[in-house]
Order: structure tokens, then sequence, then C-alpha cells
């Protein structure tokens, strides 16, 4: 059967309905999996080039926790926000859904100017990328990550515009589900980096 | 002014070939445009090709590009042999030897065998399994743009910019800015880049149409071994590419943006990047040779008229190829000096391999044992492959062994070995699935009699060309080196593996000229079942309808419609027949290539308005796309009646 489930479509949650949506959902879950096998490779890049500082900085020299502490308490907020959208989607309830999405892209916003600040400090007071391989593995793998938040704010913010205009159908709710999973990932992927780079790095 | 002319047109591509090289494209391009617009094809080119969400045509497409490459391939091929050809040649330079060994590799790796094998996934594998199409049409398209523009990017750097120069495998440091100046490294890491998006995509979209779309009835184990090997393929892709994502990318930092991942200088590693290409590239290796194993389970099993043998040891071994091709990678540098356990490890993984291959191998034999064989075109690529690909990987085995590899590694004994199997596996399976599926596309077959021409020049021609360099590298010749002198007995094998290359020319000369004939001379396949296939593509008109399956086909065996056959249950009953939806056309994924190609030239050349003017592109077709329902559209009942009435199959 195609896109066979066994369930009665209508009991189905909203984003689940439509044949179309669900391939689109198991399609976005595969997609997600090659991102995992991206992020696995920059972490096993930095993991190489931990050591290799040349004349730059050490990760303890580099990192200080304090405000890393604080994007990572947005971040995982951002996370739950994005749940209670999903929450209230489920209930049909736009209002909400509308509200705890706009959050949520505030957070990440948040987010990703405290990364962007961070950054900045870096370099101000240990020079570019250019310095070493273990600078150049640093910005890449939190800069990829950061990178990927910053898409999904703007796909967030588009979805805004999309459930505005075009109210919650089956197709915005999918839209709106396969983001949530996006997000979520970019959640689990910041427990890596805030554990091996910053907290390990802190260490040793 | 002048700056940018010297920035587009450097002395490397101001020599003679290079020129030749413009004014053949120029009178190209000037006379497709002029046939265009005299038989006004525009519109036509437009509607009904460049917006196509139809696999069956996206699966043409992939395989006219396919074709392209592998005469642009080729014709870099003849190039080097003939510059190879005597002691002391000076045809080609240093430089220009450099670049076209690189563009060799590169082109029949990313632009030839990968468009090949999506050309025959995306005609067959659909029909195969009895879906109505992929599962994400428009993405299906999307793939193929950003593919189709990756390919135009790469081939403009021999005329415009410089040909990239660090070979197929672009390691650092030979990549590394400060000793390799050139763009051409550029267009390397951009049009694989971008082309490695729609390959992630493609991925994704087969195994969604293998996992959720197969037809009632049809269990995986009851699936062709096609689309087994499409869906283990499309896995291996979506974990595999990642990897080479990262190695491009990496690169690319350190070329534009002065990163320090795989310099010399500032603690950089280059042998990382050799780690994460090749953590790519040995799944890349099964990317290729499955699909090619899938095909000849097919034609085996039909042109022997006979159920494949052994099907679930076929599939196992696929599944534990796949697996295992994931922790041979550095098998590619035992001598970068890893140590003995590492490579201990990694010499005997590979040789693991060895015995699911053995496998296959045993099963296409037992397939033909006892069976009636018709030696067509396309079973003779078959045929001609067990032999071949068995002494490729015993040869492969031989490589395997840490010991002798120190002896053969970047040898011409390794030249030999993948040849020996990527064209002995990859081209010989794909050149039989051309044959195979040929009606299915067009709705004629190729001629068998220039066919087979074809096939013995280029079979013939490949065993000269490469049998003599394994002994060149026993003799101790080394890859990549343009020129060589007197006294070292390499003269007269080289000379000799240039013959047989010439020979595999006319081989493809051949092929060229059977199809142009073909097409002229319609042998016509009215039945749509011309070889009395087992699967269900079979089972439709050839060319294969828009719509595909007038009536989705109840499946409750392996070999679908051979047991219809068997059981006289080939008809469609006219009530049947009922209206069916199907995608709109959109221009959406041809701009998209567009806006890529805009985005990758503007980086190639480092002229950041321009790229960030693509990337805006980008950006604005996504959105678009979401905002905008492409829609669909209906065919009426009584069209597909009319089409389903010509192989006489409809009943009242």
């Amino acid at each position: 059967m195609i896109g066979q489930v066994q369930t009665d479509a209508r009991e189905r949650p909203l984003e689940f309905r439509d044949r179309r949506d669900n391939l689109a959902i198991l399609g976005f879950w595969f997609f997600l999996g090659s991102d995992v096998v991206l992020f696995s490779c920059l972490f096993a890049v930095y993991a190489v080039f931990q050591g290799r500082v040349a004349a730059g900085p050490t990760p303890r020299q580099l990192i200080s926790l304090g405000p890393v502490l604080v994007e990572t308490v947005a971040l995982l907020t951002s996370s739950f926000t994005c749940g209670l959208a999903i929450a209230a989607m489920r209930r049909g309830r736009t209002g909400p859904l509308a509200a705890w999405l706009g959050v949520t892209m505030l957070l990440g916003a948040g987010f990703v100017g405290m990364e962007i600040h961070e950054f900045a400090t870096d370099v101000r007071l240990f020079g570019t990328w250019h310095q070493s391989g273990f600078l150049s593995a640093f910005f890449t793998l939190v800069g990829t990550h950061g990178g990927h938040v910053s898409f999904g704010v703007l796909w967030g913010a588009a979805l805004l515009v999309l459930l505005w205009r075009q109210g919650l159908t089956p197709r915005v709710a999918r839209r709106l589900y396969t983001f949530s999973l996006y997000w979520h990932f970019l959640d689990i992927v910041w427990v890596f980096i805030f554990t091996v780079v910053y907290l390990a790095g802190k260490i040793t | 002014m002048t700056h940018l002319l010297a920035q587009l047109f450097p002395p490397s591509v101001l020599r003679p070939m290079e020129l030749g090289a413009d004014a053949s494209i120029v009178i190209a391009t000037v006379a497709i445009a002029a046939f265009l617009t005299r038989k006004r094809r525009w519109g036509w080119l437009w509607r009904e090709w460049l917006t196509t969400v139809d696999h069956k045509k996206i699966g043409i497409m992939y395989l006219i590009a396919a074709m392209l490459g592998l005469f642009r391939g080729g014709v870099d091929a003849l190039l080097l042999r003939t510059q190879l050809a005597v002691p002391q040649n000076t045809f080609l330079g240093a430089e220009h030897y450099n670049e076209i060994f690189t563009t060799h590799g590169t082109i029949m790796v990313f632009f030839m065998a990968m468009p090949f094998i999506f050309a025959l996934f995306n005609i067959a594998i659909p029909l195969m399994i009895g879906a109505r199409d992929v599962a994400f049409p428009r993405l299906n398209a999307i793939s193929f743009w950003l593919f189709a523009f990756a390919f135009l990017l790469f081939n403009m750097s021999f005329v415009v910019g410089g040909s990239p120069n660090a070979g197929w495998t672009a390691y650092a440091p030979l990549t590394e800015l400060r000793f390799n100046p050139s763009v051409g490294e550029n267009y390397y890491l951009l049009a694989l880049q971008i082309s490695g998006i729609g390959t992630i995509a493609t991925g994704i979209n087969f195994l969604v149409t293998i996992l959720r779309l197969r037809a009632p009835g049809m269990t995986l184990m009851r699936m062709p071994l096609f689309a087994w090997s499409a869906l283990i393929t499309s896995s291996l892709i979506i974990f595999a590419f990642p990897a080479l994502t990262v190695a491009l990318a990496l690169t690319m930092l350190d070329r534009l943006f002065g990163s320090s991942f795989f310099t010399i200088g500032h603690a950089g590693m280059p042998m990382m990047y050799v780690n994460l290409f090749w953590i790519w590239g040995h799944p890349e290796v099964y990317i290729l040779v499955l699909p090619a194993f899938g095909i000849f389970s097919e034609v085996v099993a039909t042109f022997s008229g006979k159920a494949l043998f052994g099907y679930p040891a076929m599939v196992g071994s696929m599944i534990a190829i796949s697996l295992l091709s994931y922790g041979v990678w550095v098998h590619h540098f035992f001598t970068m000096g890893a140590g003995a356990a590492v490579n201990a490890f990694f010499g005997i993984s590979t040789m693991l391999i060895a015995i699911p291959t053995g496998v296959k191998v045993f099963n296409w034999i037992f397939t033909m044992w006892g069976g009636r064989v018709r030696t067509t075109c396309a079973m003779l690529w078959q045929l001609a492959f067990i032999p071949t690909f068995v002494i490729g990987g015993a040869t492969g085995v031989m490589l395997a062994v840490v010991p002798g590899d120190y002896q053969f590694h970047n040898s011409y004994f390794l030249v030999a070995h993948f040849h020996n199997v990527l064209i002995g596996g990859v081209v010989f399976g794909l050149f039989s699935g051309l044959y195979y599926w040929w009606p299915k596309m067009f709705g004629y077959t190729l001629n068998e009699r220039q066919g087979k021409w074809a096939f013995w020049f280029f079979l013939i021609g490949f065993w000269v060309t490469f049998f003599p360099q394994y002994l060149l590298g026993l003799e101790g010749m080394t890859r990549r080196i343009y020129i060589y002198p007197h006294g070292l007995g390499w003269s007269l094998p080289n000379l000799v593996s240039t013959g047989g290359a010439y020979a595999m020319g006319v081989g493809f000369v051949i092929l060229v000229y059977s199809i142009a004939y073909s097409a002229r001379h319609k042998d016509l396949d009215l039945t749509g079942d011309p070889w009395d296939g087992r699967t269900l593509e079979w089972s439709m008109p050839s060319p294969a309808p828009e719509y595909n399956f007038a009536v989705l086909p109840k499946v409750s065996t392996r070999d679908a419609w051979w047991t219809m056959k068997q059981a006289g249950r080939t008809s469609i009953r006219l009530g049947e027949i009922e209206p069916i939806t199907l995608p709109k056309n959109t221009g959406m994924p041809f701009l998209l290539g567009l806006s890529f190609f805009v985005a990758g030239l503007g980086a190639v050349f480092s002229w950041w308005p321009v790229a960030l003017a693509g990337l805006g592109g980008v950006l604005a077709l996504l959105v678009w796309g979401w905002f905008v329902e492409t829609g669909d559209h209906v065919i009426p009942a009584h069209e597909v009646r009319r089409s389903e009435t010509l192989p006489g199959r409809l009943e009242a």
C-alpha cells in the first residue's frame, strides 16, 4: 500500500494525514541521519586537531565557560518552547503555536547573537583561525552548528509567515513538524559540542 | 578589465588544445541554438524537458549527461595514453598532463558513472517496484539540475580560468593555496560540493521510494535485485557522502577563507584530508558497483530464462558488502604509516569483502547453469563481466596484502586494478543496463549487430589496454608520471596499452553510431516486453507511459511479471482504469541549479557579490517553494486507455 499506515487517517496527527507529508517526514529523518554523519566527521576532525595549536591558543586558554552557559540555557530552553509549539499544534491552537514558535526563534536568534559575540571576542584576543589547525577545527565545528541554527531561525520565521498566510493545513503542519525535528536535532548536537569542546577543553 | 581577462584566460587556457575546444564549444552551441530556433523547439525544450518532474525523462537527461561525460573523460584518457605511447614523448607537457589525468578521473567517477547509475535508477526503479512515481518528484528534478550545473561548472575550468591539477583525489598539500594558486582546484571543490548535495538528495529520494512506494504485496524479499541494490546504494550515499562534503568544505575553507586544516604550516594535517576523502571514497566504490551487480542480476536471470539462483544469498552478500565497505578505507594509504596493527586490521577487512563478492559470482554462474542462455548485447556484457571482475577482484586481494601493497602502491599495477574493477564491473554493468532498458526508455531496441561490434572492440581494447599495465606496475612504473626514458622495458607495454585505449575509443564511437542508427531505423518494441522479462517494468507499453502503471499491479511472488505471464494474468480490464493524478512540471529546480551555478562560479573566482547573489537566489527559490504549491494535473481515463491499447493487453 502507498504510505501504508494501520490507523485510520483521520485519527492520526494533522502532519501525518496526507500521504505525501508522510513520505516527507520519513525523508527528513534520513536527511537528519546524513547530517549526523556530517557532524560526526567534524567532531572527528576536532578530536584530531585539539592538540594542534601551533602558536595559537590551547583549548583551555581559548574557552571561557560563562557566555557558553548562557548560550546553552537559551538553546535548551528553545527546544522546550519548540516542543510546546508542537503540542499546541496537535491541539489545533494556532495562537499559542505561533507564540511559542516566536519565542523559540527569539531564543535561537539570541543564541546565534551570543555565539557571534563569542567568536568576535576570540578573534580579537587570539587572532583568526589561520593561526592553527585547532582554531580552524574549533570555529568550523561550532560555526557549522551555529550556521544550522541561523538557517533554522530563518526557516522558523518563514514558517510563521506561512502559518499566518495559509493557516494550519496538513502541509503547514508537516513543515512545522519537520522544523521541530531539525530544531531538537541541533539541540542534541549542541549537548555534544558543549561536552566535547567546552567542558572537556576546559578540563584538559 | 585587463586584470579580469588575465583571471579568466590565464596562459594555461590559451594553448592550442584549449583554443580548439573554445572553437568547438562555440560552433556546437551556435548549431544547437540554430537548430532549436529553426525547428521552433525552445518552448518544447523548456516545457517537456527542462521543467519536467517525470522520473523517466530525468533519467534520460542523466543518461545524456553520462554519455557526454564518457566522451570527455574518454578523450582525456586518449590524450594521456597518446602522451605515454612512446618514451620521451613531447605531446603533452607536465602541467597539461596533470590537468588531464585530474579531469579524466573526476569526470569518470562523478560525471559519468554517478549520472549513469542515477539514469538507470530513475528509469527502472519505480517501474520495477510498481510505483506511480518517486517519493519526491520535484526534489528528484532538483538533484538532477544541481548535478547538471555542477557538471557544466566543472567542465568550464578547461577553457575559463584553468583546470584542476591535483588528481581526482585532490590530496593536500597539492591543493594548498600557496603551492597551487590557480582557480582550477576551486572549480573541483565547488562543482563536487554542488553535485554532492544533489546526490544526497537522490539517496534520500530512492530510499524512501523503495521503502514506502512498493506495489501491494511486494515485500522486501520479493523485490527485484536491482531494487535491492538501489536501496543499499541509497543508504550508502546518505551515510558516506557527508564525509566528502566535509573533506571538500575544509579544503575550500583553507583555500578561500584562510583556515589551516590541511596546510603544511600552522599545525595543519594533510593526512586528515586523506582519511576523510577515503571514508567517503571506499563506500563510493560500492555505490558505483552495487548497482552494476543489481543490473547483472536482472540481466542474467532474464537471458537465462531462470529465476536468479540464491536470491537471499544475493541480498545478504550485498548487505554484507555495504557494511564492510565502511571499514576498509585505510587500504588506500597503507604506506602512510598508520602502523602494523592498523594496517593489519584494514588488510583483513578488505580481504573479507572478497567472500560476499565471490558468493555473488557463483550465484550468477549458477543462474546460467541449466538455463537457456540468449547472448544478446545486454547478456554479452554480463558474460564479459564475470571473468574480468574476478581477475580485478583477485588483484584487489593482492593489493590488500599489506607487505605486497608497499610494492604495488601507486604503481601501474594499482591503475590496472581499479580500471579492471571500475570498467569491468561498473561500466560493463551500465552498458548491459543501457541495452536492457533502452526499449523501455525509447520504445525501440538498439541494433544488436552493431552492438556486438562495439562490445568486442571495447572488451578486447580493454584487456589490451590494462593487462600490460599490470606488467608495467610490476616493472616499477608509477602512476601520474608524464614521461619516461628509453631502456626500462616500459616502451612496448606502453605502446600496446595505448593501442588498446584507441580500440576502446572505436568501441565507443560504434556505440554512439549505433544509437544514432537505431534511432533512425527504429526496431519498434510493440509488446512492451522485448526480452521476455521477469519484472514489472516489462508489464507496461514501451516507452513507459508518463503515468507508469495504468493500474497498480498486485504482487504475490518474486519475478512478479513472470508469474503473471505463467498464470495468463497479463491483461488489464478496461473498467479498472481510472484518471491518474501526477505532479505538474515546474521551472524551480532548473532555476535552483542555475543559482547554485552562479554562487559556485562566484566562489571559484572569489567574486563575493556574485556568490552572494547566487546564494540569495537559492534561498529565495527555497522560500518560494514553501509558499507556492506547484499542484497536480490529472490524466483522464480515456487517455490512459488509448496508450494501453497498443500492446494488446487491454480487455473489456
